[in-house]
């Protein structure tokens, strides 16, 4: 029997896409769909999903659980557990339409809730570490159960399949959302767990990610240090903890992480005047274990806005579009040209250079 | 006296025809084992003498010379073999305990050779050294856990750390261990190669007061030649606590060994014995251990890491938890092939533990605790080749130490009598005879090699990996496969 992703490594190639409104416009997911739909090729039918910032405006203040369950147990427990945890404000199943190519489906449920203040007071958590701490702790002791997304105001969608039938059999065309990624997965092999699909999230974060890292376990190993426990064996899990990790933990301007994922080369550093040498030595030094080694591409997005990703020596395709307040950013030009014909700019950044797209009048990707 | 039991080890077989008695290996041979007959006009032989050098063998002009095994066989016995044999005719002989030089000989398991490392295909690509940029820098310290950035500036500078271009550095090895012209070699090294190297408990002699920056001064139980001048002229200080080949036991320089420029370099009186006593009387526990550690820190301003070196031994990993605890900026992990000038025979054959898996031990143990960022690890002994040094790095280490690979290279053929001090090669010996054979600038320039040898070949394994950065591969045990493990060893 095949293993289930978490129980073994799969390696996997995949395809990526982001649109994202700079102005908190809200827009259809019609854009997204079609944009991920044309790299098909990329993918291979084992995973697509989609993740949307805006779509909750209505509930923007409690955190929106994304929950697969493979039975009915699984339901049950989890629901013990959260109502012994949080306030449920609102619960149901996330509507679907049934697409011929879709099967094995789990339950698949949704939950607006807020952390109870006794439970708060007892574990002596903020408010967002609690989250965390509670779908870590459903993610690996319930078995059955996975939490697809629990941030605010934002929701995952995924599962098994292609990409553009996942957008459909969640309905997609009726969400409205300011950030929208996409992605399409091709792994080497999966017995097609919908917990293994992309995006993979914690809080409000979410990654879309093409490559397969070669430094994953000197990664696993460090971050694990700090409290995460990496279930899914995946590269996409390991890169949201390093993210959460520096961005909202340690709290580093976003720049600071980008110089510790893709670390500009000794060569380069060299040539960097002495008080910028200090200090990327010293992020090389302290977070060496945080370098994402080998190709990826990445879609990091969060309320704020997205960061898009290379890494150093650019391994995996990216390019990257605006026009007006818009911004793209595919593996391939195409992909944006399909949705956007006439970008104002378009250009494909360097290993290692990020694209960042804030909302406007926000200052940083965090807090 | 009575008749020795002891057969020769070896026999030198020379080939007469060939011998134009030009007598070089009469004058190379330390040990007296060759003799020119006036007389008869021949070069003749005392086996007995032999240690298997290769001193004479390798400048016989005519290539004359061969040396054996002794072919002659003990009545064969599982228990009593020929080695069990001759050590209590020695013993029987001298009353004494067996001494020996360099790391443990014997066929215990060594892991290294039983793991193999992955390599990239398809799914992602492999690296090519040749095209891309490939990095092997390296820094040893203790590592905040967090940084603090503001206004795009470090709000609290880093605490020190060594700078490797390469994740090798030469192990302590003494002056007085081995020769002046071997401790220059290794300085000039270290210092062409951007590595450390280490004095050993030997003190740092004058002359090489210049390689500072690429010198780590080590603090050994003796505490000879230290004073706050040489705590400060290095880059790093090392407190030895323990070496590999002889865990739990002190060090011992014979007075004859004590020229005046070791009794000056070590501080200690012309011709006296030196002795490094087991234990430092002034740490019996780990907070001792502290103390030595934060006085020394004092005495150099903290402006240098502070190093401690243990023996691979069987509660290692509770003990280096407790180093790091201690304040240490870097452990050092000795297994227990580790080389040595002089040791017990029975200690270095029999006490201490394989240095893999103390070091996956000591490393996942660190982690569990969350404080593996604290410490650097630094893993020695019986580091033969680069591959060797990538599974160690793999494992969980940040740099490796050499010690005997370093002394192969400048020529040193493992014959194991070091603590003879008649080393035919100049490297472990003071007689300036001997010593005036290793030309420092030669052995300097067979180590950069050695080394740069190593590092292309790391570069070439890494990028194998898909990976261009050392950082990368450090505790990443997905790269490493076990071959032949029982899955408890695994």
């Amino acid at each position: 029997m095949l293993l289930r992703e978490g129980n073994i490594r799969i390696p996997a190639g995949c395809a990526i896409s982001g649109i994202m409104n700079k102005k908190g416009l809200l827009f259809s997911g019609d854009d997204i769909v079609k944009s991920i739909a044309l790299m098909h090729e990329r993918s291979n039918g084992l995973g697509g999903g989609f993740a949307a910032y805006g779509i909750y405006p209505e509930y923007k203040d409690l955190y929106a659980f994304h929950v697969f369950y493979h039975h009915s147990g699984a339901k049950e427990d989890t629901e013990t557990f959260l109502k012994k945890h949080f306030d449920i404000k609102l619960s149901g199943e996330i509507p679907t339409r049934k697409v011929p190519s879709i099967k094995d489906v789990p339950i698949i449920w949704r939950y607006f809730v807020l952390p109870r203040e006794d439970k708060l007071m007892e574990w002596g958590l903020a408010e967002e570490e609690f989250v965390v701490r509670c779908v870590m702790r459903i993610n690996s002791n319930i078995d059955g159960a996975f939490v697809v997304s629990s941030g605010k105001n934002m929701g995952v969608f995924k599962g098994v399949g292609y990409p553009e039938d996942i957008g459909e059999f969640y309905m997609l065309d009726t969400y409205k959302a300011y950030i929208w990624t996409a992605h399409g997965r091709f792994p080497t092999n999966t017995p097609g767990w919908w917990g293994g699909a992309h995006p993979f999230t914690l809080l409000d974060w979410s990654v879309v990610h093409n490559g397969e890292i070669s430094s994953y376990d000197a990664n696993r190993r460090w971050i694990e240090m700090f409290g995460y426990k990496c279930t899914l064996q995946t590269d996409t899990e390991v890169i949201t903890y390093i993210f959460d990790l520096l961005i909202r933990r340690h709290g580093l301007p976003l720049d600071i992480v980008v110089t510790a994922l893709a670390a500009p080369l000794w060569d380069e550093i060299q040539r960097m005047d002495d008080e910028r040498q200090e200090l990327v030595k010293a992020i090389r030094a302290v977070y060496g274990s945080a370098l994402i080694n080998g190709p990826f591409s990445i879609i990091l997005a969060c309320k704020n806005g997205i960061l898009a990703l290379n890494d150093r020596i650019k391994l995996r395709p990216m390019v990257a579009a605006t026009k007006g307040d818009f911004v793209f950013v595919a593996s391939e030009e195409s992909a944006i040209r399909a949705v956007c014909p006439q970008p104002d700019r378009v250009w494909a950044p360097m290993g290692g250079e990020p694209v960042i797209a804030l909302l406007e009048g926000v200052e940083d990707i965090w807090p | 006296m009575a008749i020795s039991l002891l057969t020769p080890e070896f026999i030198i077989e020379r080939n007469d025809a060939r011998c134009i008695r030009c007598q070089v290996c009469v004058r190379q041979c330390a040990n007296l084992a060759h003799i020119y007959d006036q007389e008869e006009d021949r070069v003749l032989a005392d086996d007995s003498k032999c240690v298997n050098c290769h001193r004479c063998v390798t400048l016989c002009p005519t290539r004359a010379i061969t040396i054996r095994k002794n072919p002659l066989e003990f009545k064969e016995n599982a228990s009593w073999t020929a080695t069990a044999i001759r050590e209590i005719y020695k013993q029987a002989e001298t009353g004494g305990i067996l001494l020996t030089g360099m790391g443990n000989d014997k066929p215990y398991p060594i892991y290294w050779d039983r793991m193999l490392i992955n390599a990239s295909q398809v799914t992602n690509p492999s690296i090519d050294p040749l095209r891309e940029p490939m990095e092997l820098k390296t820094f040893l310290g203790r590592k905040p856990e967090m940084l603090k950035v503001e206004n795009g500036k470090l709000k609290e500078k880093l605490p020190p750390q060594l700078e490797l271009e390469v994740p090798i550095m030469f192990s302590a090895m003494s002056f007085g261990s081995i020769s002046f012209n071997a401790c220059q070699a290794l300085a000039m090294a270290a210092s062409e190669l951007g590595i450390m190297y280490n004095t050993g408990e030997g003190g740092l002699h004058k002359n090489l007061r210049k390689y500072g920056k690429n010198t780590i001064v080590q603090v050994a139980s003796g505490r000879f030649g230290v004073d706050p001048e040489y705590l400060n002229a290095g880059a790093a200080i090392e407190i030895k606590i323990g070496q590999g080949a002889k865990p739990g036991i002190g060090g011992h320089l014979p007075g004859e060994k004590v020229t005046a420029q070791i009794s000056q370099t070590r501080m200690i009186p012309l011709g006296s014995d030196a002795i490094s006593p087991a234990p430092h009387h002034d740490i019996y526990s780990i907070e001792d251990l502290r103390q030595l550690i934060f006085s020394l820190k004092e005495a150099t301003d903290y402006r240098k890491p502070v190093a401690v070196k243990i023996a691979a031994v069987h509660n290692v990993a509770a003990i280096c938890s407790g180093i790091a605890r201690a304040g240490a900026d870097i452990i050092v992990i000795d297994g227990f092939r580790g080389g040595t000038g002089a040791a017990p025979l029975r200690i270095r054959d029999n006490v201490g533990i394989p240095i893999e898996f103390a070091l996956a031990a000591v490393d996942t143990r660190l982690r569990q605790e969350g404080i593996r960022n604290q410490v650097s690890l630094v893993c020695a002994g019986g580091i033969r080749n680069s591959s060797d040094v990538i599974k160690a790095i793999a494992l969980g280490a940040d740099a490796v130490y050499i010690g005997q690979a370093a002394l192969i290279a400048m020529g040193c053929h493992m014959c194991q009598k070091c603590y003879t001090g008649k080393c035919n090669w100049g490297i472990a010996t003071q007689d300036p005879n001997l010593v005036k054979r290793l030309n420092p600038e030669i052995a300097a320039r067979r180590l950069v090699n050695l080394i740069k040898a190593w590092a292309h070949e790391m570069k070439e394994m890494l990028g194998g990996m898909g990976i261009n950065a050392i950082e990368s591969l450090r505790g990443n045990r997905f790269m490493l496969r076990g071959i032949g493990l029982t899955s408890r060893e695994l």
